[in-house]
């Protein structure tokens, strides 16, 4: 139990995602026009990641290192398309807002990441674990940038006005310039508390999840570049 | 005039970096200079239509006369995968030049959403054999030019960087840049 606490204390803040590791951003900056589609979106990635962890955790031992990247992309591409049979049978109308962000999953630098970092690693219960943290920490960042999303840039949120009916909400938050905008502050706003509390920023960008060697040109420049 | 149409609207309406939010982890990841932005641009171009090209013979060939084409998502990816696989090998042999400059960008593409995006698009949209590389030729201009003005800016940035709170520094500042110059992309909405 100590260590589900713990994955869960990565996941949704210590090592949370999005907003301290900045990966996946591709679905984080799509999707999240407002809370609903953050938190399906979320959700989606938590179904996949949990599924591709227990069964990777479970076969570690059989996959030869050399196929190791092929063979998780492809146990991941097939929930994702489970996945996707679901959305598009019992919310037709998240799948239609999603859109090929659905299929996209399997790109997701997130998923690989967990798959060659912990879940190639360690037990099944570890594994799920981790999983459950971090499914949930970039399901709560993706509903978080939403939500301030669709209050600012359309008065509501989940749907409902929330802003008082005089005010004039702005309506860019809502399009593509205010996701990279809402993003950018929202992370400023995550570093400012980290240094207040430790002094350093922590290490993001792609080139945490380790998939090319040492000459990616991505690679541990995340942070600085 | 029609793929006039197509390859300008995939390239500068529809860009797949700052409208679409494909490929945001190489946009930010190698911008930081300018030659290693110009090598992935090309990295990208070349996987992009020949990954195009394969994927639209594979679904219509093989996965929608027998009907699976429910498996699309994991057939696209693993042709993605050994088409950079391909290239690598085909380029260290016969263009060894070729293959140091863009060789290191070769591996994080099987990765780059951008690739599978415009696969899948291509599928969705209905387009012919054509059209699916005219707009795949697109969207990879499109993505090479937001990738060489991005790194054109933060190069620009670099030299000031002091200035700007620590806070704010690299990624979120990069990000509120970017969203900047998707706002001056919208501008391009009425040309078609």
């Amino acid at each position: 139990m100590k260590l589900f606490q713990e994955r869960l204390w990565a996941g949704l803040i210590k090592e949370n995602p999005v907003f301290v590791q900045a990966i996946g951003m591709c679905p984080v900056l799509a999707v999240t026009s407002s809370a609903t589609n953050g938190l399906g979106m979320g959700l989606a990635v938590l179904a996949v990641l949990f599924c591709s962890n227990a069964v990777i955790s479970l076969i570690r031992r059989f996959i030869p290192a050399t196929v190791r990247i092929p063979s998780f992309i492809v146990i991941i591409a097939g929930f994702v398309t489970i996945v996707q049979f679901v959305t598009e049978a019992w919310t037709p109308g998240l799948n239609r807002s999603l859109g090929i962000f659905i299929p996209l999953i399997v790109v997701n630098c997130l998923i690989l990441g967990r798959a060659e970092a912990y879940a190639s690693k360690n037990g099944l219960m570890a594994s799920l674990f981790d999983a459950v943290g971090m499914g949930l920490g970039f399901a709560a960042a993706l509903t978080t940038l939403g939500g301030v999303r669709e209050i600012l840039g359309a008065g509501t949120l989940f749907g409902r006005a929330v802003l008082p009916s005089g005010a004039q909400p702005a309506l860019v938050l809502s399009m593509a310039p205010g996701a990279f905008i809402a993003l950018g502050i929202l992370l400023a706003l995550v570093r400012v508390v980290q240094l207040r509390r430790k002094g350093s920023i922590a290490k993001t960008g792609c080139g945490s999840c380790q998939l090319c060697g040492e000459d990616c040109p991505s690679a541990g420049k995340g942070a600085e570049a | 005039m029609h793929w006039v149409e197509l390859f300008l609207g995939a390239m500068l309406v529809n860009n797949i970096v700052l409208a679409r939010f494909l490929g945001v982890c190489p946009f930010l990841g190698v911008s930081s200079r300018m030659g290693t932005a110009r090598g992935m641009g090309f990295a990208v171009l070349f996987v992009m239509t020949l990954a195009s090209a394969v994927t639209w013979l594979v679904y219509y060939g093989i996965l929608e006369p027998l009907g699976i084409t429910y498996l699309s998502t994991m057939a696209f990816i693993l042709v993605i995968a050994s088409v950079v696989q391909f290239v690598e090998i085909v380029m260290k042999k016969f263009w060894p030049a070729l293959y140091r400059s863009l060789g290191i960008f070769l591996p994080l593409i099987t990765t780059n959403c951008a690739v599978l995006g415009v696969a899948v698009l291509n599928v969705r949209e209905g387009f012919g054999f054509v059209e699916s590389l005219v707009h795949s030729l697109g969207t990879a201009g499109g993505f090479m030019l937001a990738l060489i003005l991005f790194a054109g800016l933060r190069e620009r940035m670099a030299e000031t960087a002091q200035d700007v709170p620590e806070a704010l520094r690299g990624l979120p500042l990069s990000l509120v840049t970017a969203g900047l110059m998707a706002l001056a992309f919208m501008g391009f909405q009425g040309i078609i």
